[in-house]
């Protein structure tokens, strides 16, 4: 599965998922370059890579503002190379009850979770139909088949994230570039960490593994997305949960 | 330095993977090239690198034939 002489860009990189996934790419030896929302996130993503004896850096790159994902492809083409493999996993979430709902945590988290997909995905294909050869992967979630008591936002944007990828998988496919998403269910992770007690048990009851996914479970299903091997599965949402989902 | 004919000829052939000799001025991208949606995307995209110029989408759907984009290259470079 060599990965070696390709650029990777993964959002969201300093922690859980995305902190994986990057590590698990390098390991198969893509130049990795991975993006947080600060200095300090940019400077531990790429201290962690450089640990690991693996190639690439953090950059600074906020997904919901166009002009940073701008300057932030600049400078992955200068240091690095276009990406041709690209991993949206950035994601945030402002749950509520709809009724209880604000514009504002709708609107945030579509532009985060959602608008960013196309925006990346846009401003990296040039390079990869170049290239005839590319891997998008985005990061949906569990919650965008089920649904989940508040988070209409977060499971809209991830619904809308699964058919923004077929769409993209129909028109990109004969160039060699496949577009697929990995829906994670509870993992181990500050996001899910968040949750109460209550809610955690509640989860458990309906994982039949009986307990969180470890980032790094997520990670390698990215890993053989991104591979040679996988250049014909496209367009597919792999749900990686513990089976408490099944699409 | 070669003419703007022979650069847009060269983009031509590299982006749809045609001959020399199977472009001719009139030749039209999609009917007699073989080109699909994507490639004509593409096709502009190479031209405003080559040339360095920006063609707007208004502009970029009516190159349909060889010699439409060596006529705008030469009336906006």
């Amino acid at each position: 599965m060599s990965l070696e002489g390709k650029t990777a860009l993964v959002t969201g990189a300093t922690r859980g998922i995305g902190k994986a996934i990057a590590r698990a790419l390098a390991e198969q030896g893509a130049t990795v370059v991975g993006t947080a929302t600060s200095e300090n996130g940019a400077e531990s993503i790429s201290a962690d890579l450089k640990a690991a004896g693996a190639k690439g850096f953090g950059i600074v790159m906020n997904v919901a503002d166009p002009d940073s994902i701008d300057a932030g492809l600049k400078e992955v083409n200068e240091k690095a190379g276009a990406p041709v493999i690209l991993v949206n996993n950035a994601g945030i979430t402002r749950d509520n009850l709809l009724m209880r709902l604000k514009d504002d945590d709708w609107t945030s988290v579509v532009e985060t979770n959602l608008s960013s997909v196309y925006r990346t995905s846009k401003a990296v294909l040039r390079g990869m139909a170049k290239a005839r050869w590319g891997r998008v992967i985005n990061i949906s979630s569990v919650v965008a088949g089920m649904g989940n008591p508040g988070q209409a936002n977060y499971c809209a944007a991830k619904a809308g994230v699964e058919g923004f990828t077929r769409s993209l998988a129909k028109e990109m496919s004969n160039r060699g570039i496949t577009a697929n998403c990995v829906a994670p269910g509870f993992i181990d992770t500050d996001m899910t960490r968040k949750l109460d007690d209550k809610q955690r048990e509640a989860m458990m009851e309906v994982i039949p593994a009986g307990r969180l996914g470890e980032p790094e479970e997520v990670a390698a299903v990215v890993a053989f997305l991104a591979s040679e091997a996988a250049g014909y599965v496209t367009g597919e949402t792999i749900h990686v949960n513990g089976g408490m989902y099944m699409g | 330095m070669s003419t703007v004919e022979e650069r847009v000829k060269k983009i031509v052939c590299e982006q749809l993977g045609v001959k020399e000799s199977e472009v001719q001025n009139t030749s039209s991208f999609v009917e007699d090239l073989g080109a699909d949606s994507l490639d004509t995307v593409e096709l502009v995209m190479a031209l405003e690198e080559e040339f360095e110029t920006e063609i707007p989408d208004e502009e970029a759907e009516k190159l349909t034939s060889v010699q439409d984009a060596i006529d705008y290259i030469v009336a906006h470079t």
